[in-house]
């Protein structure tokens, strides 16, 4: 990123500083998983602008091959981005509950808001207004709790999420030198999303989830691409993927090449979610802690998941091993990822709550 | 403050952080159309297979960074970039190290860095073009993440002089670093390396122009580094490979004192200073540091007498080495990395001594000592150590089954004197150290558990719990591992462990050790100087736990041992039938889940494409066999067999491309997978379907039982005494467990084509033939292994392997063959014929003495169990033969016919 730009919303980052030299801050936990338990079906996924099929916000051309643009014929369920604008209430009370819980920061339930991920549900037209929906909703659910505890800001994370598609693998393993996706296509893809995120209002973005290293740099890309055009900067969270036990993100770098890899956006954060439970993630946020001049965040699965896809790990036993963590002066950031509930997520924060952060680097404040 | 040092932190898949103390990074420079005209023939032929492996011996022989330049006329330079960065990806054990995309147009570059994922480096950027153009670029290189060389270069040309390279880096390091804000550390200059020795009187100065200017800037700018094209230097001799790698040598000493950093350079062809023929050192050092007016004239003179390809392949000074007396031949060996005498070598010192391990002790530690001393002095570089390293296993390896003899008389096998975790650390690759001191500890009958390198603090600690060490061992090289040492104490006692921790390694102290590792972790953290001190340190140490509770027990077994070994005892102790099962190998079964086939029942894979199978090909066995010993690719550059080598290899890959042109053979493989529980050593198959239907059984009832044999050696409690049945679940726990079997072969219509050669007396091209069948089997066996470990049984769908971990054996789950030290009992090999019908599925016949037709042939189980792993049954006593023949329904005499081998006493 380019450091010479200033911030765009400066009181914000002030603000966010300062909790952060103070503190260990909490990040929400999962979207997914709170959607889970309202059972949605697909009338509820449409609501009423998708309920007779076509996109009733959307005047489009029906032509040839591409009939189904406008998510006419596709299932939309699944589609848990499409309920910022289909059911904003459900995720209005999500990042509410979370707030409640104890959380600092809500994340934007704009994990596939990419043009590349809704073109499974051929809604790319959407982008722009899913980010700015997401951002909206969770910069409102900030603003509520701000107003009642005005000493305790809160901030809303526009979150970019890796792809279905890998820059640096290929999908076909006869064919290596293959790839679905490129750098550029990924870049484009997430600058248009960036702008619809600033635009809604979030005060930081976060790439995250990253499996491939590759999507990520063209992530940071696009990002200080957005940035150029605004004239301002947000700060930048990263969050990397440690597949499993072999301990490499999928793309194959340990996490000490992840962080050197993405470095040069002289990011806020940096740290790790999903994939691993938190016991098994020690070793690699210890490594990031070893080597990173920014902050360290961490929000891990609710354990790995069970024989049914589900997640076992008790608030309880989580806190208890990320209090760890804390302890160890390894964490500036801390919250939840798959699995993870507000009970959780206040478990954590009661878990960090007099525990001193990891000390942050001067080299991290002065970006 | 956890403010980080400004070291360049790079990476692929794994990180390259440069500090002051990396002495030299070698960036690796056959990837270069430019440079390498072969390289440049692969790619202009589309050859891209032969021109990732170019990359794969690059890394293998040393590079730390990977140069890639596609700069070519008539090529499109950008997709050719992209579609071998793109191809280099997919290979990991290529992709590990950082990428240096070299190229003189921009668009080349930039289309270069959008295929990387780790941290590379730009070569390269300049003031050519004007300040607007180089910023523009500097920033592109920060956008994308990346490091950039910067040339000595500006607007009114090239730096030639001291003051001009000064003056251009200056104004370079200026403008990135406060204009942009560009990390002094990511910045490289190249400073140009120009010609010496060129008959013109104004090159005489250029290289020590080069080290003068390469002093002042590493003074002034000392975050930064300092690189360049070695080769220049030498081009006045071109075709003098000789004179110019004494060049290269000479030069780089010099460059490199004076702070030289980094350099693209042939990694695995760098000679070494003090070995360079004293008279052509000191000519080329005149002509390299200009001494003398007529110091080029000088070395013109003897320039043709050193004249005939490289050092090594200079027949006359070759064998010169030969005539000295056999512990400095050895050194010689080791110094130079040259295996072919090494075992004559070693043969003759171990019948001068009374105990073989004297052999290792002297002259073939007094030799690594001197790779360690010259290594420290820079005077070597590491592809060379490496080496080194080969030539001490192969003595090792040579020596190894005299000691087992030695062993087996004084009555002490398989009795260990401790258990040792030992690992390099995380961060490190360096285990030559390491390795030396396990072959040595090993060698005193410790048990040594390697973990390799690069091993992170959770996984030494978790082996050395679930491997009930009894100390554990961390060894490094480069100075962040003396930081991951300590981190390990820490663990150790965050983990409340209470074993004695051994440091070691060359940058290790004793005062180290005690001020920053020591307080971690109090219980015991000692240093171990070198490799000759760990086995004294290692048997104290297990001494000193031995005085209390179980401890104490086995310091009487070691007494026990050691006054055995003094008395040269009775012969070795085997344990009974029912001892060895109750030290069988418990799993917590309650807790795990097998994992359950994708595609339960037979599958037949026909036409398995032969390139398929050359991709996962394990090649040295191919040499082994034409007894021309080394390891592929090495082998094809041995100063020695390599000619041989190379010449028999072309030979090959021309009946290969006949075998894959003219489809002279045929791959086909069947596989199976059947529930199956554990009974006792016995596993019962049931099978689900009609559709796994199989030819009648002799016994007639329909159920199929796989028997399994079981160790019986003496051993203690930690280490269970094996049997395959091990790894499947017991019936009694109820869980659902599977085993597979296999049946493949290469060698399907090899017969026409073998019956030709002879037909033609050309011995030569059967033998190949037949050998290269046999690779292809064995390769389609490891193909199909992980097939099923990805696809068909599916339990690992990530795993990304490449070839070496293949060879190397790094995956989960094995698959023992019937006959082999596992199950060594043949016979069984009938029971997985008829499961698989592997006669009709594979067209593989089975012998009357179990040997499969055709000969290129592998067959076996697979077993999925995380922690199943190869072992050898060993020798059996009479009571497990006669259980086993109980439940074979064989009569004792068959049982012990089948099994003679294995049989500990003499059969009535």
């Amino acid at each position: 990123m380019n450091q010479n730009l200033p911030y765009l919303r400066p009181d914000r980052v002030e603000k966010l500083e300062a909790a952060l030299a103070e503190r260990i801050l909490v990040l929400d936990g999962a979207m997914g998983t709170m959607l889970q338990r309202h059972e949605l079906d697909e009338a509820g996924y449409r609501g009423e602008r998708f309920a007779h099929g076509c996109d009733a916000g959307h005047a489009h051309e029906h032509a040839g091959e591409n009939a189904d643009a406008g998510g006419c014929e596709r299932d939309l369920k699944g589609d848990n981005d499409l309920l910022s604008l289909t059911h904003p209430e459900i995720i209005h009370d999500i990042h509410a509950a979370y707030l409640d819980a104890g959380a600092d920061f809500v994340e934007t339930n704009t994990f596939n808001s990419t043009s590349i991920s809704q073109a499974d549900y051929a809604l790319q037209h959407l982008v722009p207004e899913l980010n700015r929906n997401g951002a909206r909703l969770a910069r409102a659910a900030c603003d509520e709790v701000e107003r009642k505890t005005p000493d305790r800001p809160r901030f809303a994370i526009g979150v970019l999420g890796p792809t279905s598609r890998t820059a640096s693998l290929s999908p076909d393993v006869n064919n290596p030198g293959f790839r679905n996706v490129d750098f550029d296509e990924l870049e484009s893809a997430y600058a248009d999303a960036t702008r619809g995120l600033i635009e809604g209002g979030v005060d930081i973005v976060m790439v995250e989830t990253i499996f491939d290293t590759l999507n990520a740099k063209a992530a940071l890309s696009g990002i200080a691409r957005v940035f150029d055009e605004r004239g301002g900067r947000l700060p930048v969270m990263i969050s990397g993927t440690i597949t499993d036990r072999s301990g490499r993100t999928l793309s194959g770098q340990t996490a000490e090449a992840f962080w050197y890899s993405v470095a040069h956006a002289r990011p806020l954060s940096v740290g790790l979610n999903c994939a691993l439970g938190a016991k098994d993630l020690r070793q690699h946020i210890e490594a990031l802690a070893r080597v990173a001049d920014c902050a360290v965040s961490a929000h891990p699965n609710a354990g790995l998941p069970n024989a049914l896809g589900g997640y076992d790990e008790t608030p309880e036993e989580m806190a208890k091993t990320l209090g760890e963590f804390a302890r160890d002066g390894l964490l500036n950031i801390v919250g939840g990822c798959c699995g993870t509930t507000p009970e959780h997520i206040a478990a954590i924060a009661e878990a960090v709550r007099n525990v001193a952060p990891r000390e942050l680097a001067a080299a991290a404040r002065a970006a | 403050m956890n403010t980080r040092p400004r070291y360049t932190r790079l990476s692929g898949l794994e990180p390259l952080v440069i500090t002051p103390e990396t002495l030299f990074v070698n960036i690796g420079e056959r990837t270069n159309v430019t440079g390498s005209a072969k390289f440049k023939k692969l790619i202009k032929e589309d050859r891209y297979d032969e021109a990732v492996e170019v990359a794969r011996q690059q890394v293998e022989s040393g590079a730390q960074i990977l140069d890639v330049n596609m700069d070519e006329g008539l090529l499109d330079s950008e997709a050719a970039m992209v579609k071998f960065l793109r191809l280099i990806a997919a290979e990991p054990d290529i992709a590990r190290i950082p990428v240096m995309v070299d190229s003189s147009k921009w668009s080349v570059i930039e289309a270069g860095l959008k295929c990387l994922q780790g941290k590379g480096v730009v070569n390269s950027i300049s003031l050519k073009e004007g300040e607007e153009k180089f910023l523009d670029e500097a920033r592109k290189v920060l956008r994308y993440g990346a490091a950039t060389v910067v040339m000595a270069f500006d607007e009114q040309g090239q730096a030639d002089s001291v003051e001009r390279r000064l003056e251009i880096c200056e104004r370079s390091y200026k403008l990135l670093t406060e204009k942009i804000g560009f990390p002094p550390e990511d910045i490289i200059f190249d400073s140009n390396i120009f010609p010496i020795a060129t008959g013109i009187e104004e090159h005489a100065n250029n290289a020590v122009d080069f080290i003068e200017a390469a002093k002042a800037l590493k003074k002034r700018f000392p975050h930064s580094h300092l690189s360049g094209g070695v080769s220049n230097v030498s081009f006045s001799f071109r075709g003098n490979n000789r004179v110019r790698e004494a060049i290269h040598c000479v030069f780089l000493y010099h460059a490199i004192k004076a702070g030289m950093d980094m350099g693209i350079v042939n990694a695995g062809q760098l000679a070494i200073y003090d070995d360079l023929d004293p008279e052509l050192r000191e000519r080329v050092e005149d002509v390299v540091l200009n001494r003398r007016p007529d110091a080029t004239e000088r070395l013109m003179e003897i320039a043709e007498r050193h004249k005939g390809g490289s050092q090594e392949k200079d027949d006359s000074n070759r064998l010169a080495w030969r005539e000295l007396p056999v512990a400095k031949r050895m050194e010689h060996a080791l110094v130079h990395g040259i295996d072919q005498f090494v075992v004559e070598d070693t043969e003759e010192v171990r019948k001068t001594v009374t105990r073989t391990l004297d052999v290792i002790e002297g002259p073939l530690m007094d030799g690594m000592n001197v790779v360690g001393d010259l290594f420290g002095a820079g005077k070597m570089f590491l592809p060379q150590v490496v080496k080194s390293a080969r030539v001490m296993k192969k003595a090792v390896a040579y020596l190894l089954p005299f000691m087992e003899e030695e062993k087996k008389l004084s009555g002490d096998t398989q009795k260990s004197n401790g258990k040792i975790v030992m690992a390099t650390v995380k961060g490190d690759v360096h285990d030559i150290g390491k390795n030396i001191v396990g072959v040595v500890l090993a060698c005193n009958n410790f048990e040594v558990i390697d973990l390799g390198v690069m091993v992170p603090a959770q996984k030494i600690l978790d082996t050395a719990i679930t491997e009930h060490a009894d100390m554990i061992g961390v060894s490094g090289l480069i100075t962040p591992s003396l930081e991951e040492m300590a981190n390990v104490a820490k663990e150790m006692k965050r983990r409340d462990f209470h074993i004695p921790l051994l440091i070691g390694g060359a940058t290790t102290s004793r005062a180290h050790t005690a001020i920053k590792i020591e307080p971690n972790y109090e219980t015991a953290c000692v240093w171990v100087k070198d490799a000759s001190r760990a086995v004294g340190v290692a048997q104290s140490l297990v001494s000193k736990e031995l005085v209390n509770g179980f401890l104490a027990k086995v310091r009487s077994e070691y007494a026990e041992v050691r006054e055995r070994h003094r008395n040269r005892g009775p012969a070795k102790r085997l344990i009974s039938l029912k001892a060895a099962r109750a030290n069988g190998a418990n799993f917590d079964w309650k807790n795990y889940t097998p994992p359950v086939p994708n595609k339960p029942g037979i599958t037949v894979i026909d036409d398995i494409p032969i390139p398929e199978l050359l991709k996962v090909a394990d090649w040295t066995p191919f040499f082994q066999a034409w007894e021309l010993h080394g390891h592929y690719p090495a082998i094809l550059s041995d100063p020695v067999v390599g000619p041989q080598a190379t010449e028999l290899f072309d030979d090959a890959q021309k009946i290969l491309k006949q075998i894959i042109d003219e489809k002279w053979l045929r791959a086909k493989a069947v596989i199976g997978f059947w529930p199956v529980s554990r009974i006792g050593d016995d596993l019962e198959l049931t099978l689900p379907s009609p559709d796994h239907v199989l030819s009648p059984l002799p016994s007639g009832e329909g159920k199929i039982v796989l028997h399994h044999l079981r160790q019986q050696a003496d051993k203690p409690v930690e280490r269970p005494n094996l049997c395959l049945a091990d790894f499947i679940a017991p019936k009694e726990t109820g869980v659902q467990d599977w085993i597979g079997g296999f049946a493949v072969t290469a060698g399907l219509g090899i017969e026409e084509h073998l019956e030709r050669f002879r037909k033609d007396n050309d011995d030569y091209s059967a033998i190949i033939l037949k050998a290269l069948a046999d690779r292809m089997a064995e390769a389609l066996a490891e193909w199909t292994h992980r097939e099923v470990r990805t696809k068909y049984w599916g339990f690992a769908p990530d795993e990304n392997l490449g070839n070496e971990d293949l060879i190397a054996e790094k995956w989960r789950g094995i698959r023992p063959a019937p006959g082999y030290p596992a199950c060594p009992d043949h016979t069984e090999k009938a029971t997985l014929f008829r499961l698989l019908d592997a006669t009709n599925n594979a067209n593989i016949e089975l012998t009357e003495g179990f040997s499969m037709y055709p000969a290129a042939a592998v067959s076996g189980w697979y077993f999925s169990h995380p922690d199943s792993q190869y072992f050898v049954v060993g020798k059996l006593t009479k009571d497990q033969i006669e259980d086993y023949a109980e439940r074979k329904g064989w009569t004792l005499a068959e049982a012990e016919r089948w099994l003679s081998a294995n049989l500990d006493y003499d059969p009535d």
